[in-house]
């Protein structure tokens, strides 16, 4: 009898059916796409470490590159990173909402919540393009040596200066450039009359020259300001090339994940999920916005903590 | 979810989030000097960092992407591949990283 049992237990299977997995078809499709976007960006992560245990001594420290807030004067490391990040949370707790809303077919406060979900993608991708322009524009400026190394100017206090500084002294000029073009002439007249101010490699452990070594650094070198693929004042062109694809692929993420629920969105308000029945569609979305959430909480703390 | 009344697990997760981002951003302010002590590598903090993190990614992975409730072979089809490969790469780009140097 048990041969029987089992006979058409094996015929129920292969006839379908039966769902193993206990997950609908595009639920199931989705989780497959977020466990291979997963790896993608675990292989990033781990490039961007590989490259910094390469360059540990010198890899500059995202605290000393990531200093602005909208409105506040001087160093203020972390907090608009923080202010991202309870966004981009925030914006998860709405998509949750709107999920758990749409399981009791409450189409109004599926709308409501996907219109939050919505602003909060946008005020996102708003902010991080305000990241980038202050990261591209640049802040105190560096020195590239004739091997394409970037040093920092200090003073005999150890402050780190900004050419702004060096040009204008300490009381005149800012702290951050702020957009003022300076050429290798100034800069290096500014370096060799102040004999208090040296180079120095940025990061943890970077080496410090004497003014003599410096000025010939310079003199065989060029000054940068701000940042792009080529070169960058921050550090190494590893660092800024990491930066630009790792949290512009968050970003493209963030972008599409706010199209996509546009999308569903404008889907709620035609009514279609109403007619069909159910708001799976919505949970499906719900999913890859989280893993957006998912992936900054790593970027965040790979990136701006670690 | 039959299970779950209300919406208040979520603004339960929502809160355990938000202090665990907000203790991450603190230490990472004022670096507390015991916390700098270098073991295994790196310092406590950096450890103290990762754990965090990891904690608020099960939360997210678990409750706001309802992988807690799914079936059993579901939850190993997801975990396995990813707890597997990622610490897997992981560890063989890092320590290939720290003798790229010398």
């Amino acid at each position: 009898m048990a041969s029987t049992a089992e006979m058409t237990q094996e015929e129920n299977h292969w006839g379908g059916g039966s769902r193993p997995l206990g997950a609908r078809y595009g639920k199931l499709m989705m989780w497959f796409f977020l466990l291979s976007d997963a790896l993608t960006f675990s292989g990033f992560l781990t490039a961007y470490g590989l490259m910094r245990f390469k360059y540990e001594s010198t890899w500059p420290i995202a605290e000393n590159v990531f200093t602005h807030f909208p409105g506040l004067e001087g160093d203020q490391p972390l907090l608009y990173v923080a202010l991202m990040t309870f966004i981009l949370i925030m914006s998860s707790v709405t998509m949750v909402l709107a999920v758990n809303a749409g399981e009791k077919m409450n189409r109004k406060a599926v709308t409501n919540w996907m219109l939050l979900t919505i602003i909060g993608g946008f005020i996102f991708v708003g902010s991080q393009a305000w990241e980038w322009y202050h990261f591209i524009s640049g802040d105190t400026g560096a020195v590239e040596t004739d091997r394409q190394e970037i040093l920092h100017i200090y003073n005999s206090e150890g402050e780190r200066l900004s050419f702004s500084q060096v040009i204008h002294g300490m009381e005149n000029g800012h702290a951050s450039n702020h957009g003022e073009e300076f050429t290798k002439g100034e800069v290096l007249a500014a370096l060799k009359s102040n004999k208090e101010f040296y180079l120095q490699e940025p990061g943890k452990a970077g080496k410090a020259f004497t003014h003599g070594e410096s000025v010939a650094m310079l003199e065989a070198g060029d000054v940068v300001q701000g940042a792009n693929m080529i070169r960058n004042e921050y550090g190494r062109k590893q660092f800024a090339n990491f930066f630009f694809f790792i949290t512009g692929f968050h970003g493209f993420h963030v972008f599409s994940g706010v199209v996509i629920n546009f999308v569903i969105f404008y889907n709620i308000l035609l009514g279609t999920y109403e007619k069909r029945g159910h708001y799976r569609m919505v949970e499906k979305v719900g999913l890859y916005w989280h893993f957006v959430d998912l992936v900054w909480v790593f970027v965040f703390t790979f990136f701006y903590l670690v | 979810m039959a299970d779950h009344q209300g919406t208040w697990w979520i603004w339960k997760v929502f809160w355990i989030l938000l202090i665990i981002t907000a203790v991450e951003v603190v230490l990472g302010i004022i670096k507390p000097e015991f916390m700098l002590t270098q073991a295994l590598g790196t310092s406590i903090l950096n450890y103290t960092f990762i754990i965090l993190t990891l904690v608020k990614a099960a939360y997210i992975v678990q409750i706001f992407m309802h992988v807690k409730y799914e079936k059993k072979a579901m939850r190993y089809a997801l975990y396995l591949p990813s707890l597997i490969l990622i610490p897997y790469l992981t560890f063989i780009l890092l320590t290939e990283g720290s003798y790229l140097f010398s």
